[in-house]
């Protein structure tokens, strides 16, 4: 008898199956714009400083330990990392309306939301509105869970710009109580983000229509290098006290803390009145969640943010850091629209700098994306997406050549 | 239609737009942590702490595995990323687990023929929990049957964690508290009389809550029902090394299975395993999951299928605890430190568990099963009432079940505790 007769072998999952075949790659001149982790100038792996000074203060520390967490995790970096995302003196705080359990960075926070929204939410049939385009893991953590997923406009291809009239359309025609992710800031794939004066008008939209409001956190400080602007979108969902849903955030510190493997993250749970009998449903409710499926979050890296969130001076150092990798990828997005300029690329070159976050949705084509793979070497999403970190004053001359040469190609082949 | 439920909207007071949370009922704590924080709670300096099994050296207090520490000394100078590992861990993690237990670091040769035949998967995972959670998927998405058995009692998380996964976890027999001992006739009367195919969750070694583990013949019979019925293997791990002090040596149940496989008498069976206790890694969750497969073809489409349930519950595995395990499996003096630490762990273990056993009044009970039980654990016997009673008036803190973890045990308060358990025993006769 065969165990497991039904069995298939699968495609890779995209990214991970990317960054294989990059690691296969002999040509010594290769480059990886795929995976999401920061690079420095030199095109290495950088543990903040601020990071490693945490770390060497914590395993100092006589009451450094390897025991269980509690099934809600630690609690000095939950309760901090609450008060990073909606600001210390947030009025959620003030009113005792945010429940926080820690998880396995951002896909284990997403995951325990779907579950918890699955489970409680009083809208049984409410599908789950992603931007579209989205990070690509979006739709699985979701459908995994059983909801059904459905998409709002997003990005308009032709202005490499946001579609904003079909975003709030979207809003409006979505039945009721519907639940619409956003990305909280450096929207991933595309790095386009809602002006200030838009977030209000789909804020608005969104409450009006009575939807519940899921946030993605996932690049807090890393897109601006500043960590109240990063979250703007969310401090005004959570002051303007306009949602009678409760609002939910799905908080990651991969990225800003350059944590990836670490798998530090948390999720809170905002209800629109204070109700402490609520909280502690809540709360205990996502903690069984937990409880099942890893019994309590891992420690370490938990510790660490909690260390940095806690220390005036690594606090500081860590604002530093936040700009050190803010500020260089800023640069090679402008290196990078200089070059194409120069090379009068066909096409218009702007939305690269007018991006942010660890992204640049380049507008080259799937086909574009292959050739770059196998002509020249360098490893980007097919949808265009290109890792901005991944640019260094080493190789953004080759990348620029590159894109124009595939530009080029298409346009020719076209005619 | 759009008109209606915009008015209905409107329509929500306060109270309405609560009542869509308010059917969140609150969910009881969780039995064996919940333990943990009554304790912190208590006053008493005299109270002890018999709940979670973390291991306490003499004074009641945490450890870290002084090789552990190195190791992470090591991390902090050496460690130039965090990056994401692969979905599934690092190769070299999955590969020095393979070794490290499947072909005992060299002394199975059906284990190493497996390894070597590409017939072993291996992922990290959240610990033994995530370990278990992933593996029940996993049976759930792809197995004939979605029954599976476990022993009775056994670890209070396990029915939670497979129900979740959607499986159908029923008991078999085990212990007989009336006796404090291996009930092993009616257990193998039950596993005799569950379908075919039926999983059966096998506590490799120091058996939880019990401590009380099959003898090498016990095994054999039982294996023996499992090639006849076709049931499948599904071994939980957790504490490797904790029965002799060796984890070499505990692990004579994946040696028959791997025997059993090269045989050709089973196709198939699967591993839980954590480094939370053996190397004291708890919170760290370092653990991994291994299925053996049929055919390395096989092995290639179960890898890709673990990739594809992992990706969206957390996408990959936290990397500190398993950095630290490559660490110390990279270095034969940091390993042979480790071995080491370990057989002392256990070493004061043991040594507690029979200081114990002389403190207690044998003529008011028999407590012969404390020297067969193995591991963190001993399961006492005693009741409901007794344990409550010890809570209540002697600040002693343990699961309901009589399960007491023997590492909150020391010279200090083994006479206190002996003499508590000596009382309640005498008032309830």
């Amino acid at each position: 008898m065969n165990y497991f007769p039904e069995i298939k072998e699968l495609p890779p999952d995209p990214l991970f199956g990317l960054k294989a075949r990059y690691t296969k790659d002999s040509r010594s001149d290769k480059v990886d714009l795929g995976i999401g982790a920061y690079r420095d100038n030199n095109g290495k792996p950088w543990i903040l400083p601020a990071v490693k000074l945490a770390e060497k203060k914590l395993i100092n520390d006589d009451s450094y330990n390897h025991e269980y967490l509690p099934i809600e995790g630690y609690k000095d970096f939950v309760v901090n990392a609450g008060k990073i995302i909606i600001g210390e003196e947030s009025v959620a705080i003030k009113e005792d309306r945010i429940v926080s359990q820690q998880s396995l960075s951002g896909t284990g926070a997403l995951h325990l939301v779907g579950k918890f929204l699955k489970d409680f939410y009083h809208n049984k049939t409410a599908k789950i509105y992603l931007s579209k385009p989205t990070w690509a893991n979006h739709n699985q953590i979701f459908t995994s869970l059983g909801f059904e997923v459905d998409n709002y406009p997003y990005w308009d291809n032709d202005n490499k710009s946001l579609d904003l009239q079909g975003f709030l359309k979207a809003i409006e025609d979505a039945p009721q109580g519907s639940i619409f992710l956003l990305h909280a800031c450096a929207h991933n794939p595309t790095g386009l983000d809602p002006t200030e004066d838009q977030w209000l008008q789909i804020l608005n939209k969104l409450s009006e229509k009575d939807h519940l409001p899921l946030f993605d956190s996932a690049y807090q400080g890393f897109a601006s290098g500043n960590l109240e602007k990063d979250s703007f979108s969310i401090r005004t969902a959570v002051d303007k006290k306009i949602f009678k849903a409760p609002i939910l955030i799905c908080q990651s510190f991969a990225k800003n803390c350059g944590m990836y493997g670490e798998r530090v993250g948390a999720v809170h749970v905002i209800p629109s009145e204070t109700n402490e009998k609520l909280n502690n449903a809540i709360a205990s409710q996502l903690k069984k969640i937990i409880r099942s499926e890893i019994s309590n979050p891992p420690a370490y890296g938990a510790k660490i943010v909690a260390t940095i969130l806690n220390d005036k001076e690594l606090f500081n150092q860590w604002q530093e850091d936040l700009t050190t990798m803010s500020s260089r990828i800023n640069k090679m997005r402008l290196k990078l629209r200089e070059l194409l300029i120069n090379l009068q690329t066909p096409g218009t070159w702007d939305h690269i700098v007018n991006q942010t976050g660890m992204f640049s949705f380049t507008g080259l084509n799937p086909d574009m994306v292959k050739r770059l793979e196998e002509k020249h070497g360098i490893y980007m999403v097919g949808s265009g997406r290109a890792s901005v970190a991944g640019l260094n004053d080493g190789n953004v001359e080759k990348v620029a050549n590159a894109f124009d040469e595939v530009v080029r190609f298409y346009a020719k082949s076209k005619l | 239609m759009l008109r209606r439920n915009i008015k209905s909207t409107r329509s929500f007071s306060i109270t309405a737009s609560l009542g869509k949370w308010t059917e969140i009922p609150l969910a009881p704590p969780d039995k064996i942590l919940g333990i943990s924080e009554a304790y912190n709670k208590d006053s008493n300096n005299k109270k002890i702490n018999l709940g979670v099994g973390a291991y306490r050296d003499n004074f009641g207090k945490p450890i870290i595995f002084p090789s552990v520490k190195k190791a992470e000394v090591l991390l902090l100078e050496k460690e130039t990323e965090k990056e994401y590992t692969p979905i599934i861990g690092s190769k070299n993690f999955q590969n020095l687990v393979k070794n490290f237990i499947f072909n005992n670091s060299g002394k199975d040769p059906n284990g190493e023929k497996l390894i070597n035949e590409g017939r072993i998967v291996t992922s990290q995972t959240i610990s033994g929990t995530g370990s278990l959670r992933v593996i029940a998927d996993f049976f759930n998405r792809f197995y004939s049957s979605k029954k599976i058995i476990v022993p009775k009692p056994t670890w209070a998380n396990h029915i939670a964690v497979l129900k979740d996964a959607g499986l159908e976890p029923s008991f078999y027999e085990y212990y007989n508290t009336s006796i404090n001992g291996l009930d092993y006739e009616k257990l193998i009367e039950s596993i005799k009389s569950v379908d075919n195919e039926t999983i059966i969750l096998l506590h490799a070694c120091c058996h939880n809550p019990t401590g009380m583990d099959l003898t090498n013949e016990q095994w054999d019979e039982v294996l023996n029902i499992i090639i006849e019925k076709n049931l499948y293997p599904m071994v939980d791990m957790a504490y490797q090394g904790f029965s002799s002090g060796d984890p070499y040596k505990d692990i004579e149940v994946i040696r028959k299975l791997n025997k059993l496989v090269v045989d050709g008498k089973i196709k198939s069976y699967s591993l839980c395993q954590s480094f939370a206790k053996n190397m004291g890694l708890y919170g760290e969750r370092t653990g991994s999951i291994s299925i053996i497969t049929e055919s390395a073809e096989q092995s290639q489409s179960i890898e890709s299928q673990l990739k594809k349930l992992i990706r969206p519950m957390y996408s990959s595995p936290p990397i500190h605890g398993s950095k630290i395990v490559e660490t110390i499996f990279s270095n034969e003096e940091l390993l042979n430190q480790w071995l080491t630490e370990l057989n002392e762990v256990v070493g004061r273990l043991n040594t507690v568990r029979t200081k114990l056993f002389e403190k207690l009044d044998g003529s008011i009970y028999n407590w012969d099963h404390l020297n067969k039980q193995r591991g963190m654990f001993i399961y006492t016997g005693l009741s409901q009432e007794q344990v409550i009673k010890l809570r209540n008036e002697y600040s002693v803190y343990a699961t309901e079940d009589g399960r007491f973890s023997i590492s909150g045990v020391n010279d200090d308060n083994v006479d206190y505790l002996a003499d508590a358990m000596n009382k309640v025993i005498k008032e309830s006769k």
